[in-house]
């Protein structure tokens, strides 16, 4: 497989193309904005919390077939979880993508590895990080529009 | 006219190889290649006469600020300002914006009064206008532009009017290519008795600009778009008006005495070039201005306007793509902007570097614009003196294996999910 397909599997493409919880949620618990300023791209988080659980995920916005694809794997994963397991899920993901599969221990990301080629094109991390930082902030409640600058 | 492929010879980068591939280089709007006589002019400086301007006793110092001023010179020549002192060194064409806007901005723009830009400015002539409107109290406004990206000028006058203090515009736009009409702009800011500030950074490099013959009052550009390093920039002012302004940086160099409560001020340029200038580079943009100078901005301009005319052909038979700007080369410069609706510039981006094309994708500094035009990025490849209609080809048919690779992925896609 080169690079290029590694990067833009059948299952980022799929995501990439036609998201999953594509759509905003009305009166949401949490709402956050994330903002790449390096290309523009931009996504509106939002979450339903029960008792520490995200019972719903979904977004809204513009962005390559990257970021959509993490973001719309990302909501897939977090819903059911509580939040410290999400933000557990971010860290790993964070490695993943930062770090590499070699160094990366598997621990559950699922259908999220499918982003780990994203390593080797160091100037698209940042795509495949957007939604995640967005949800570290919803999580956070921070009320502020996060960048990945 | 001049022979591309000995150009070529002249920038050592251009002989690189990325991924195992030669190097198509189609991000000049970004910045500029640099040739051999550019890099071989800042070794000079550093081997050979390496030491402090204006100050000096020494032979050293001398001839350094015998060769930085006589860069100044070329530089002043090259864009027909009048007298040398006319030109102030600055970083780039971003802080030659931020130093008119500190100064005469500040000082002459008073509340009520008006400043007009255009809807595809650069962030830089942009938000450094805004800070000023807000400081003073004073109007922004932003002319439209058509649905080929020019400027729309039917109500021309309903912008430009007896309050306007400022007109200030790029003379190419790096987002669209559309050359702006200058002369017509600059007749109409005369009549109401507003100053005009022309953005140099895309067609100094590109094309015969004279700011006489322009008659614009400000002109802001870059060195490293125009084959010089990067760090050095200029900014023209007509002399009555530079002569009235304030100093921008104060310290060193740019004063004449000083006592312990007050100063005054050191002869023009050096008023406004406080502390140790860039050296090197600002010898090395002489170097530069050379190399233009030799090969005629005339040929360059037509190199490049036939080169975007083949350009324009090639890529308009891909139907998937939406070409922005004007398709006539008469009011376009070498820029490239295009899109597609289901493909994100980025995901193309990334497909054309691992080929060894180096474009640029984003929203290119101009965030207004894009917002107008209803997207957030575009793709784009600008072309300069060293590009060739084979470099045009290899785009063409890797955007073609590009489109067809994330094209066919989300179809299938689509019927696996």
């Amino acid at each position: 497989m080169t690079e290029m397909d590694e990067l833009y599997q059948e299952l980022v493409m799929a995501h990439g193309s036609s998201p999953s919880n594509f759509h905003e949620i009305e009166n949401a618990d949490r709402t956050a904005e994330g903002f790449n300023p390096f290309c523009g791209d931009q996504l509106t988080l939002y979450l339903r919390i029960e008792n520490d659980v995200i019972t719903d995920a979904a977004f809204v916005g513009k962005g390559c077939a990257i970021s959509k694809a993490s973001a719309s794997l990302m909501t897939e994963a977090v819903k059911g979880k509580t939040m410290d397991e999400a933000q557990a899920k971010f860290t790993a993901f964070h490695k993943m993508t930062t770090r590499g599969m070699e160094e990366y221990e598997a621990d559950g990301l699922g259908d999220l590895e499918v982003l780990a080629g994203v390593t080797q094109f160091p100037t698209r991390i940042k795509c495949a990080i957007l939604s995640w930082r967005t949800l570290e902030s919803a999580l956070k409640a921070e009320g502020e529009k996060v960048s990945t600058e | 006219m001049f022979d591309v492929n000995e150009i070529r010879k002249d920038f050592p980068i251009l002989q690189r190889e990325v991924y195992g591939k030669p190097l198509v280089y189609l991000d000049n709007a970004a910045t500029s290649q640099k040739p051999r006589i550019v890099i071989q002019a800042l070794t000079d400086y550093y081997e050979q006469y390496n030491s402090n301007v204006h100050r000096g006793v020494h032979a050293l110092s001398m001839e350094a600020t015998d060769k930085y001023e006589e860069a100044r010179h070329k530089v002043a020549k090259f864009i027909g300002a009048p007298k040398a002192e006319s030109v102030i060194w600055t970083r780039n064409t971003t802080e030659s914006i931020n130093l008119l806007a500190m100064t005469w901005g500040r000082d002459n723009i008073l509340p009520g009064d008006e400043i007009v830009v255009t809807q595809m400015e650069h962030h830089s002539n942009h938000v450094p206008w805004q800070k000023v409107a807000q400081d003073q109290q004073a109007v922004l406004k932003v002319i439209p532009l058509t649905k080929e990206g020019t400027l729309d000028v039917s109500d021309i006058d309903s912008y430009i009017t007896p309050k306007t203090k400022l007109v200030a515009f790029c003379h190419v736009s790096n987002s669209l290519g559309t050359i702006n009409p200058v002369k017509m702009l600059t007749k109409k800011a005369r009549a109401v008795g507003a100053k005009v500030l022309l953005d140099g950074a895309q067609s100094v490099p590109q094309m015969p600009v004279n700011v006489k013959e322009l008659d614009c009052d400000f002109m802001a550009f870059s060195g490293h778009k125009m084959m010089a390093p990067t760090g050095i920039g200029g900014l023209y002012v007509k002399m009555d008006i530079l002569e009235e302004m304030e100093p921008f940086m104060r310290g060193g160099e740019m004063v004449l005495e000083v006592w312990n409560d007050r100063a005054t001020w050191n002869d023009l340029p050096m008023k406004f070039e406080a502390g140790t200038p860039n050296i090197a580079d600002a010898i090395a943009m002489g170097a530069a201005v050379d190399y233009l100078s030799d090969l005629g901005m005339d040929n360059v301009r037509k190199h490049e306007a036939q080169l975007t005319e083949y350009a324009l052909t090639e890529m308009q038979k891909i139907e998937e793509i939406d070409l922005l700007g004007p398709m006539d080369v008469d009011i376009r410069g070498g820029i490239l902007p295009f899109h597609n609706s289901e493909i994100h510039p980025h995901d193309l981006g990334t497909f054309l570097d691992r080929e060894a094309i180096a474009i640029r994708t984003g929203h290119h500094c101009t965030m207004p614009l894009m917002r107008a035009m209803g997207l957030v990025a575009t793709a784009r490849a600008s072309l300069y003196v060293y590009n060739t209609e084979e470099e045009v080809d290899k785009l063409v048919s890797v955007l073609k294996d590009a489109l067809r690779y994330f094209g066919d992925g989300a179809k299938r896609a689509k019927r696996t999910r």
